[in-house]
């Protein structure tokens, strides 16, 4: 995870979209940028050409299920941290909910360096907000971020702290570290046996519906918490277009309220359960054309600060089933950026630096994470995705680095293509494939 | 027709009508002292059912012997349906088997749809989840027609749909696999459906559906050439659906008098199994407008006929 020995000379690439620019790399640091990145970079660089690709700060993702310990059968952090580097990103935030649950200080430490054995991105874990995720008292969030692992973000995605108090007081907590609490808003008694989006599309498949006010009425609630206890709250993998609007009023009276979006959110709709394949049942539920819409709006306004994956593998058998018994989930490291540029760049709602606001910047503001995130300029971490938007190729799944092949697109025509992906000045994917 | 018999949409207005005028026929068969036909001979039906009914069970059983078919009955439920592979592997047991036709029942909505894509046989869906319950809705469209005179004449002819008449479906649409069907079905037949539920029974977007909705019984009954009264099922009545089962009965219940309401010629339906004083009074139920013995009659033809007609007919097209 230090600093690449080798130094790089990137020509011809087009940092942010914008016109081609050589970028020099040494010492894992950018040295160079544009005229002189040659001299800057050395003589012994190797040479990279990058002619037409798209340069961004590496990707970070808020939200990514590496389901090791405990489910190495849908992946390891190892095959997550592969899928990730081919998908783009640097750095990957594990989530909580494994087994056992990452609440302790031994745990995030574990996890934290089985990613710097792999060393494929950086992996930040993601620690519980309550002791085994069971929502009764606040996991040791204190011991957690003092450890090896410097946990910032704590969340018990997969379930909501739907507990008004103990919100209120994993909230107040973590401002002794600059923390901030992960919400996965789900009222559970309005989403008990909860299926699908609630709406034609259940009525009509007899569904069980999950209503979007299960969402926004949890969205609603911390919100106000966080004003009213003055810390920071980020809302995971927002769902509906009434969520959209609470945010937005939200971050207008300038509390301290964030929120991410999943790229599946922003191109799939419930019509797509039709067929009960369960490739598509997911939590929060695919919501309605009218919610794509609005996510999308919010992403391109700055409502909503960052894509983040919520990448969820799962094994076939627990997908190969009857729509009720399947797991709830879908895989998108890889297939994030792709999708991003489907539902954003190509709708002209977002440009190049836009994306990489949403995608680098931002997340790693949100994650606290130094290092990260940071532009394309001399003396940054040399952490950047180099990117081809012309191909236009159908998703297949079996070719995937990830230990599971439960990706919605599976089939589906997406544009672009991951050519390379470098980790503080060392490549760890070159022409499409691990490096 | 579809290879498959998974939703009343699958069926177009002509498909539904040549269902009905072959169960008119088949029926003829039932009423002779023979009962059975060759027509499936060597062919096996195998009826899955994940979930009790011994009802359409042995309705679909009844239908596919006296086509001839061999019948296996494979009740699955108590296996290990919960993790899920079990129904890969069932229809990859009864693919080995050679089920030319799966008649399926299973809680969870869309496994007919599952099971459709592991298996190469025709697949009738005998209810799924809160979905569709297909044959129940043929076997009810064929009652009606019957109740008032449009079905096919003996001999040949084509028999009527259902155009102009007015179908009020009572009580727990929400979870009602047989209101599903039944809105899609008598809607392509041209019927007029109205729903008549509390508002916590009814899907949120049910506007969306092809019918209209209310919440007053008393105020549809004069307008209703019939009405199908729906079962309330023992777990609604402890969830906060409505406050007491004696509410229920009051507003949404059919007693004599509230029959006393309908139009002369209007009939009283129930898919049965009805519960007695809840959504239907024992008076309702045996009076001669009730048709709920009929329509058990009715399913063994009209199951014949999907039978026939899903089975048969792909013999001929090879």
């Amino acid at each position: 995870m230090s600093a690449g020995g080798a130094a790089w000379l990137i020509r011809g690439a087009r940092p942010l979209g914008g016109g081609p620019a050589d970028i020099g790399v040494r010492d894992g640091l950018v040295a160079g940028l544009g005229t002189g990145a040659a001299a800057e970079a050395g003589p012994g660089a190797q040479v990279l050409d990058a002619a037409g690709l798209i340069a961004l700060p590496g990707l970070i993702d808020l939200h990514t299920h590496l389901r090791e310990p405990g489910r190495e059968d849908a992946e390891t952090v190892e095959t997550g941290t592969m899928a990730a580097a081919l998908g783009g990103f640097t750095a990957v935030h594990a989530m909580a909910n494994t087994e056992p649950v990452a609440d302790t200080a031994g745990v995030v430490e574990q996890i934290w360096r089985l990613g710097r054995h792999a060393g494929h991105c950086a992996v930040v874990p993601v620690g519980a907000v309550t002791s085994g995720l069971a929502g009764k008292q606040l996991a040791e969030l204190g011991a957690m971020a003092d450890s090896a692992a410097r946990v910032r973000v704590f969340s018990d995605d997969g379930r909501c702290v739907s507990d008004a108090v103990l919100m209120r007081r994993a909230l107040e907590y973590v401002k002794a570290f600059d923390g901030v609490i992960a919400q996965h808003a789900q009222e559970p008694r309005l989403t008990e046996g909860a299926q699908m989006n609630e709406g034609e599309v259940s009525g009509r498949l007899g569904l069980a519906g999950w209503p979007a006010v299960a969402e926004e009425a949890v969205i609603a609630r911390d919100c106000l918490l966080a004003a009213h206890v003055g810390s920071a709250l980020h809302l995971c993998h927002v769902s509906t277009a009434g969520s959209v609007e609470i945010i937005r009023w939200a971050k207008s009276k300038g509390w301290q309220v964030t929120a991410e979006v999943t790229p599946h959110h922003l191109l799939l709709t419930d019509e797509l359960v039709a067929g009960y394949d369960p490739v598509y049942k997911v939590n929060p539920p695919l919501r309605t054309a009218a919610d794509v819409a609005a996510l999308r709006a919010a992403l391109a306004d700055g409502t909503i600060d960052c894509v983040a994956t919520d990448h969820a593998p799962h094994p076939l058998e627990d997908k190969e089933t009857e729509w009720a018994a399947a797991a709830f989930g879908m895989t998108g490291l890889e297939t994030a950026l792709r999708v991003v540029q489907e539902a954003m760049v190509e709708t002209g709602l977002l440009d190049w630096a836009g994306v990489a606001d949403r995608m680098s910047a931002r997340p790693a503001a949100i994650g606290r994470l130094p290092g990260h995130g940071q532009p394309l300029a001399p003396g940054s971490p040399a952490s950047l995705t180099l990117y081809d938007p012309e191909p236009r190729e159908a998703v297949d799944p079996a070719t995937h680095a990830s230990r599971s092949r439960n990706s919605p697109f599976a089939g589906r025509v997406l544009p672009g293509r991951v050519v390379a992906t470098f980790l503080h000045g060392r490549p760890t994917v070159l022409d499409g494939k691990l490096a | 027709m579809n290879r498959h018999l998974i939703s009343a949409a699958d069926l177009s207005r002509e498909d539904a009508l040549r269902v009905l005028d072959t169960a008119d026929e088949l029926a003829r068969i039932s009423d002779r002292p023979i009962k059975k036909l060759p027509t499936l001979r060597g062919r096996t039906v195998v009826n899955l059912f994940f979930e009790d009914s011994t009802r359409t069970r042995i309705s679909f059983e009844a239908a596919a012997k006296r086509l001839s078919a061999d019948v296996i009955n494979f009740s699955a439920k108590g296996s290990s349906v919960a993790k899920g592979e079990s129904l890969k592997d069932t229809a990859l047991t009864l693919e080995a088997m050679g089920a030319d036709a799966v008649v399926i029942r299973h809680n969870a909505s869309g496994a007919p749809h599952r099971l459709a894509e592991w298996v190469h046989g025709s697949v009738i869906n005998a209810g799924d989840g809160a979905h569709e319950h297909p044959t129940q809705a043929l076997l009810d469209a064929f009652t009606i027609r019957r109740r008032f005179g449009r079905s096919s004449g003996s001999g040949a002819g084509q028999g009527g749909a259902l155009d102009g008449l007015r179908v009020t479906i009572v009580g727990d649409i929400l979870h009602s696999r047989v209101a599903r069907s039944n809105v899609l079905l008598l809607h392509t037949l041209g019927a007029e459906v109205l729903l008549i539920a509390p508002p916590t029974l009814l899907p949120v977007a049910v506007d969306t559906w092809p019918c209209s909705i209310d919440y007053d019984l008393d105020a549809a009954l004069p307008k209703s050439d019939v009405v199908m009264m729906l079962r309330v099922q023992q777990e609604r009545m402890n969830a906060a659906y409505f406050p007491s089962v004696r509410e229920y009965s009051r507003r949404y219940g059919l007693d004599s008098d509230r029959m006393a309401q309908l139009p002369e010629r209007a009939i009283v339906m129930h898919p049965g199994p009805m519960n007695r004083g809840v959504e239907i009074a024992a008076g309702v139920a045996d009076s001669p407008r009730s048709t709920v013995v009929e329509q058990v009659a009715n399913g063994v033809s009209v199951r014949m006929a999907v039978l026939y007609l899903l089975l048969g007919g792909a013999e001929e097209g090879q």
